[in-house]
């Protein structure tokens, strides 16, 4: 087994919604990420999937120090980070980075490419001005950029160019975990096969840990070797990736999986689909026993237990963790 | 890189190419900012563009007012009657300036006046404007009469940007409690009435004046202090609605995730994004600023005699308008001053809008 890098436990964030008096206080949570535990190792890609809403890229800003976790724990190498100030956050900038959703708003339009590039290097202090300036040329190259352009500015560059220059910042600190929150659900899907490609490429090159979000499952399973399942701000199912895809054990991924076409019409038609009733309960008010329980096609086979209990996300056979009564 | 020491496995060595030659290169590859795109577009907007010179040469015609041969602004001639314009083709210029006609200048007026006197002896330019009823050059209280007028922008604008961008970005930023308190801050200035509150004050300080004055502080200087008190408030308002879009955008969060400081993030990334709308406010507080002072002067609260700035010329006008003489140069010139350079402003603010509108990039 390879080394643990990132260890997340029991993660929980919720968002106070509403404030009573002068004091502040909320009335109640938004649950949006709640118990979500799962561990990442070096050089290999942990895909997070689940559908809109559902708490992955919550996760994702838990993880990184944007949001401060409301409980859990999430260690790097055996450091806690989850409490830590910003300023003792900083070092572990260095190991960690992100790369965003949207490349039209995640690049600051006032600054150059090569400024964009330099900033990181700069707040942590890295070497001498015109080090850095190389550096963010060579940074250019690595993504496939034309390193000539090091002085345009976003609005200059494309979708797709433009998401090169967020994983070339992302980057820039040499780090060994990239956190990616749907780097390519916004860029056109010839794009996004190359952002992909480059995303693959870099992995092997600087043997990077991806934790990569994502709603699009055939991305998912294009790029990563494991993957998680959320719902409703809670990890339902982890397993390798062929597991995962071959043989879902929990009815939720069965059904998120049945919901992705085929690309043959003829199979298409022919193929059966899980059809989910209703709509994903609301986070502030989260139903009890399993959140799954009310849409789940495979309720009656377990019963009261399903409404009363949460089930844990516990190992079962072949190495996978599933959190269903229906496994146990 | 420098610290190779903390990382020593070698995957990150990304060379390969020849980084010196590519960076040279990369000169030639000069990418256009949005501000030089706004630049080029308020170039292309005519009306916008000429407000622009005529502001720069009115700026300049004031601010090296000394330079000019011109009457002393204060120079009475108290025989005369008020004298109609002499048109310069009639009269160009005549002799008879006196250096000494002047209320205390500050040393690098008092310097562009040695140099006046250098270049054009006691020469001096006709009355191609008139005379008021003391007989004083009306051109020549234009011009020193608009130098108050930028004093009292340059004032406003300095207090609008340093405090007002500062204070609003920051309460933006902190959000919370912080920002809470910080706007019911500005919200209790806000309620102040301005204009009693200047009237009260500056009627108060007249009171006062001689103690004042013996302190070296004028009236003039007391309503420039309350212009800065007040006139950062809404700019603190608009900042700080900018700032709370702006916050939760990607490149704020990517500016954190790198590790990036507060002050660094207001000051690397958000004030440069709101300098837009903070410009564009600017241009059009400017001339609100302006009127207010002739408005205070015309009140007779603003700058005292013999020192003069447009608010008071247009006073002395008022009074010529009656039905025995019309005077008419004694309003229609300070008149169309004002309204030039109002008209230009306001001009200028919306060629500025338009041009710094990120919808509006990109097409002409």
């Amino acid at each position: 087994m390879t080394e643990t890098l990132l260890e997340v436990k029991n993660l929980a964030k919720h968002f106070p919604i509403g404030s009573v008096g002068l004091t502040g206080r909320p009335d109640h949570f938004l649950r949006a990420v709640d118990d979500v535990s799962f561990d990442l190792h070096r050089g290999e890609s942990l895909g997070l999937v689940g559908e809109s809403g559902c708490g992955k890229s919550t996760t994702a800003r838990a993880v990184i120090g944007l949001h401060k976790p409301t409980a859990g724990s999430v260690k790097l190498e055996g450091q806690e980070l989850a409490h830590l100030s910003a300023r003792q956050w900083l070092p572990y900038r260095r190991r960690m980075q992100m790369i965003f959703q949207d490349p039209y708003a995640s690049l600051d339009p006032r600054q150059t490419v090569g400024s964009i590039l330099k900033e990181p290097l700069t707040i942590h202090k890295i070497g001498k001005p015109r080090d850095r300036r190389l550096r963010a040329l060579a940074l250019l190259d690595a993504v496939g950029l034309n390193p000539r352009y090091l002085n345009r500015y976003p609005h200059e560059f494309s979708g797709g160019q433009r998401q090169r220059i967020g994983i070339a910042r992302a980057l820039a600190l040499e780090p060994d975990i990239l956190i990616c929150d749907e780097p390519v659900s916004a860029l056109d899907v010839s794009i996004q096969a190359q952002v992909i490609n480059l995303l693959k490429e870099l992995q092997e090159r600087f043997n990077l840990a991806y934790l990569f979000i994502a709603h699009d499952l055939a991305v998912v399973r294009h790029l990563c070797s494991r993957v998680a399942v959320m719902y409703l701000g809670r990890v339902v199912e982890v397993a390798e990736r062929d597991q995962l895809f071959e043989n879902p054990a929990h009815p939720y991924t069965r059904a998120l999986l049945s919901a992705v076409p085929h690309a043959d019409p003829a199979v298409e038609a022919g193929r059966e689909r899980i059809v989910l009733e209703g709509d994903v309960p609301s986070p502030h008010n989260p139903p009890s026993g399993c959140s799954f329980h009310p849409r789940c096609p495979e309720r009656d086979r377990v019963g009261a237990r399903c409404s009363s209990e949460a089930p844990t996300l516990i190992e079962r056979d072949g190495g996978r963790f599933a959190a269903c009564h229906l496994e146990d | 890189m420098s610290d190779e020491t903390n990382k020593p496995d070698k995957r990150w060595d990304l060379g390969g190419r020849d980084l010196e030659v590519l960076l040279e290169e990369a000169k030639q590859y000069k990418g256009e900012s949005l501000w030089s795109d706004a630049w080029r577009r308020l170039k292309r907007n005519r009306s916008a563009f000429w407000s622009l010179i005529i502001l720069g040469v009115i700026l300049g015609v004031s601010m090296l007012a000394p330079l000019w041969p011109l009457a002393s602004p204060m120079a009475l001639d108290l025989q005369l009657e008020p004298q109609p314009p002499v048109a310069p083709w009639v009269e160009f210029g005549r002799t008879g300036w006196d250096s000494t006609g002047y209320w205390e200048l500050g040393a690098i007026d008092s310097a562009l006046l040695k140099v006046r006197e250098n270049l054009f002896g006691d020469w001096q330019f006709e009355r191609w404007m008139g005379t008021d009823s003391k007989g004083r050059d009306v051109m020549s209280r234009i011009v020193w009469g608009s130098r108050i007028s930028i004093q009292v922008s340059i004032v406003a604008t300095l207090c609008s940007l340093l405090i007002g961008v500062t204070y609003g970005a920051l309460a933006g930023l902190l959000g919370g409690r912080v920002d809470n308190a910080m706007m019911r801050i500005v919200d209790i200035l806000y309620s102040i009435p301005f204009i009693f509150l200047v009237i009260f004050v500056l009627t108060l300080i007249t009171e006062m004046k001689t103690e004042l004055e013996d302190a070296g502080i004028e009236t003039l200087d007391v309503f420039y202090l309350l212009l800065g008190l007040i006139y950062w408030l809404t700019m603190a308002r608009v900042v700080r609605g900018q700032v709370l879009a702006l916050k939760n955008s990607e490149f704020i969060e990517a500016a954190r995730v790198m590790g990036a400081s507060t002050w660094r993030i207001l000051f690397g990334h958000i004030v440069p994004n709101v300098l837009s709308i903070v410009i564009v406010y600017l241009t059009l507080t400017i001339p609100a600023v302006m009127l207010f002072e002739a408005f205070i002067s015309f009140l007779g609260l603003g700058v005292q005699a013999p020192k003069v700035s447009w608010g008071l010329l247009a006073s002395d006008s008022v009074e010529a308008i009656n039905p025995v003489h019309s005077y008419w140069w004694l309003v229609s010139w300070i008149a169309g001053a004002m309204g030039v350079t109002l008209l230009a402003l306001n001009i200028l603010g919306d060629g500025v809008r338009d041009a710094l509108d990120p919808k509006l990039r990109g097409k002409d």
